[in-house]
């Protein structure tokens, strides 16, 4: 009996049933807080025509910038993709679709997706063109435009910490999308830096409760810098 | 004189009240937090998730876990919070913010903006500005007052894909600071040395100026 025991012994496990165009949900704020170790397995996986859900698209040679290298991602929901010159190129050459989307708009989608919420109203670009074919309607006096949520087949996440149900504590702001984004998946799988005993983690102080988590995994991360920046 | 990128910084740290909590954006905006007055204090809301951004780290203190939305190191000042994103958002889209500084393309007379996208040329997203604009309580524009080729970013009407709608109440060029009301740009203040007539010349949208125009005091 497994019971509640989520961890996975491999990353071969951890991604297991992933298949050609799926939708995977990622968390991840730039390079900081992304499960390097998941991402790197798809590629190896080379699974195709994936709809990646991401903040960012990573950089050329890390995160999920790995991904664009065998062509593996055919549509990008994203804030910001400015950090990546091979993401630019097969956009501008029609081989990836790309739907910006502001930052706010892109954290409720998840937020909703998970909280079955399958629409919701936002003054975040009105008037704009992400505002085009979308439904507006005046509250108050003030319009507002209907953006839809997001799930999707698989989440990736990267934690700070887990136990072994699954319940999650991030660090810092490598906090960032991780939480929504492992409510949306219908298979969330956390890669995370330490796994401690249902117990160990207090509480009060769990970000994500296990019940979002279906897989977790213990990682190696390089944790790289995207703009190192210090004061000395 | 047309004012320094620093200049246009301490200028808009003028604007900073005792207690506000402030999304500064990527640029000029980012640099007015070293122009903050000793006798208040604000707290800068990072939208990746940080209210209460410090200083950059020491070599020592450099973490891969603490970064802001510019995606640099930072530290976290006393008092600070972290949180997810979308609690971020909801501090921002909510109108919890007292104030968001950031840079723009251009402006035009009736307080739109446009800032993020320059069609076949620059596509790399709007980032959250489209929620700060939407959200924020009081929204200040940075820009140059005219692009290098002698163009107008005060506009009767925006070229480029829009940010937001009827936001901006507030802009700061090198120039000159000017409010916008009523379907046009109100010159308040003038860059030291830069006359009324260059602002009037530089400025394509409709500008009122109404009597003496006083010298930015830096």
């Amino acid at each position: 009996m497994a019971g509640f025991d989520k961890v996975v012994a491999s990353y071969e496990a951890a991604m297991e049933g992933l298949k050609d165009g799926d939708t995977i949900i990622a968390g991840g704020f730039g390079l900081c807080g992304i499960p390097e170790g998941l991402i790197k397995q798809i590629k190896k996986m080379n699974t195709k025509e994936l709809t990646v859900v991401s903040n960012n698209c990573g950089v050329d040679d890390f995160g999920l910038g790995i991904l664009l290298q065998d062509k593996q991602i055919k549509k990008v929901i994203a804030s910001y993709v400015g950090e990546n010159a091979l993401f630019e190129q097969q956009l501008l050459s029609g081989e990836i679709d790309v739907e910006l989307t502001p930052q706010g708009t892109l954290a409720e989608k998840m937020r909703a997706g998970g909280a079955g919420i399958p629409a919701f109203y936002t003054a975040t670009g009105y008037g704009t063109p992400i505002a085009e074919g979308k439904d507006v309607k005046e509250f108050d006096g003030r319009p507002y435009i209907l953006e839809e949520s997001i799930t999707g087949e698989f989440a990736i996440v990267k934690a700070w910490k887990a136990d072994r149900y699954g319940n999650l504590v991030f660090r810092h702001t490598a906090m960032n999308f991780n939480p929504m984004a492992a409510t949306a998946g219908k298979i969330t799988v956390a890669e995370v830096e330490e796994i401690v005993e249902p117990g160990e983690l207090e509480p009060s102080q769990i970000h994500t409760p296990g019940i979002y988590v279906n897989r977790v995994i213990k990682g190696n991360f390089e944790k790289r810098i995207e703009r190192v920046t210090t004061r000395d | 004189m047309a004012l320094s990128r620093e200049q246009v910084a301490m200028r808009v740290a003028q604007e900073l009240q005792d207690g506000y909590y402030v999304n500064l954006g990527i640029g000029i905006p980012t640099l007015v937090a070293n122009y903050v007055p000793d006798d208040i204090e604000v707290m800068l809301q990072s939208e990746n998730g940080l209210l209460g951004m410090g200083q950059y780290p020491t070599k020592a203190e450099l973490d891969a876990d603490m970064i802001n939305a510019g995606k640099e190191t930072v530290t976290a000042a006393t008092g600070a919070a972290i949180f997810n994103s979308a609690d971020s958002f909801a501090m921002i889209r909510g109108g919890h913010v007292d104030l968001t500084v950031l840079g723009a393309f251009e402006v035009d007379q009736n307080g739109n903006i446009a800032s993020w996208m320059i069609p076949k040329k620059l596509i790399k997203g709007m980032g959250g500005a489209m929620d700060l604009v939407a959200g924020a309580k009081n929204i200040i524009v940075t820009m140059t007052h005219a692009s290098k080729h002698g163009e107008s970013k005060l506009l009767e009407s925006c070229s480029l894909p829009l940010t937001g709608v009827n936001c901006v109440k507030k802009i700061v060029t090198d120039l000159a600071v000017l409010e916008v009301k009523d379907g046009a740009f109100h010159l308040i203040e003038r860059a030291p040395g830069v006359s009324v007539d260059e602002i009037i010349s530089k400025t394509a949208g409709k500008l009122l100026v109404d009597g003496e125009v006083p010298e930015m005091v830096l």
